[in-house]
């Protein structure tokens, strides 16, 4: 029962993923090509209510489930690794025109040709675990 | 309800993402969804061979279960909360598709050329879906994040490393969009 409310967030994430046409392959390839403002509307304005929150929680000292304030795990710093794997992501991103959280939610929309995909990223990232110490980070 | 059932404006969208998020750190978790490729490889065994999949998986159950969420979601959304509405592309990208052989421009949320059955039982089609899953599941894990946790968590916590990766998503995306697609198609 106490993994209820992970599902309930989920599900919620999967309608607002579909309703705003961020799973769209088209979105992707129409933002990469500047036509729209549509998908720098959605992220800018998930940003911005993301920092309201973020600031606005941690000045009031809001609390999470634990008790301690509310705070977001810091990224290692490093120059490298974030571009590389950008790159290779942002190419991925444009060509599937689905990035992690999307592939699932298609799976959901009836679209059973995205399981390759996700085989195809579960198989990407064991070859990231394999050559993780000879990839400059 | 018929506000329901359209498509949602970007400007209720984006903010309901950054709820998600908040949930999450609300819930004393972090909003990251490609973390659950390697949980699968965990699972899968990996962590055997691989020390970089040695860890407690079981930690990471959770997200397994927003991602189990997210798969109803988008089932309920497509088949429950959606007229059928074509997709309000721009104009000057629909012509883009239509020169690239596109048919069916934004009649559905994925093109047939890439994701209907006759398309993925070619050898084209079926490359493109394992290489572009490959390097969506390679990437995100060696740039630390994908859209989820690196552009909205990230950039919402002001995190310099996030800002990073997104610039290099887009140098991807932009590389991928203007000189590999045309290629392709």
């Amino acid at each position: 029962m106490k993994y209820i409310k992970f599902l309930a967030v989920g599900i919620f994430f999967g309608i607002v993923l579909v309703k705003s046409e961020a799973v769209s392959w088209y979105r992707i390839f129409e933002m990469f090509r500047f036509e729209s403002f549509h998908m720098y509307g959605i992220i800018g304005t998930a940003v911005l209510s993301g920092i309201l929150f973020l600031q606005i929680g941690k000045k009031m000292g809001l609390k999470n489930t634990e008790g301690s304030i509310i705070s977001v795990p810091k990224k290692e710093r490093s120059l490298i690794r974030y571009i590389l794997g950008g790159i290779i992501f942002g190419l991925g991103w444009a060509l599937a025109g689905a990035c992690p959280g999307p592939m699932y939610i298609l799976v959901g929309t009836g679209v059973f040709s995205m399981l390759i995909v996700i085989a195809a990223a579960i198989f990407g990232t064991y070859i990231y675990g394999v050559l993780k110490d000879k990839l400059p980070h | 309800m018929e506000i329901l059932l359209s498509p949602w404006p970007w400007y209720v969208s984006g903010p309901l993402i950054a709820l998600v998020m908040a949930l999450l750190i609300y819930f004393s978790k972090t909003f990251g969804m490609s973390s659950n490729l390697r949980t699968l490889c965990a699972i899968g065994g990996a962590g055997k061979k691989v020390p970089f999949f040695k860890f407690d998986w079981r930690s990471q159950w959770w997200n397994l279960i927003v991602v189990t969420g997210a798969v109803i979601g988008g089932y309920i959304a497509h088949f429950l909360l959606s007229n059928p509405t074509d997709i309000d592309l721009s104009t000057s990208t629909a012509v883009a598709l239509n020169e690239m052989g596109f048919q069916d421009i934004g009649k559905s949320l994925l093109p047939n050329e890439i994701y209907g059955w006759d398309a993925v039982l070619s050898v084209k089609g079926l490359s493109i879906l394992i290489i572009g899953g490959f390097l969506v599941g390679f990437g995100t894990r060696y740039g630390g994040g994908c859209t989820s946790g690196h552009a909205i968590t990230g950039l919402s916590s002001l995190q310099r490393p996030s800002l990073i990766a997104v610039i290099g998503f887009f140098i991807g995306g932009l590389i991928m969009t203007h000189f590999i697609l045309p290629l392709i198609f």
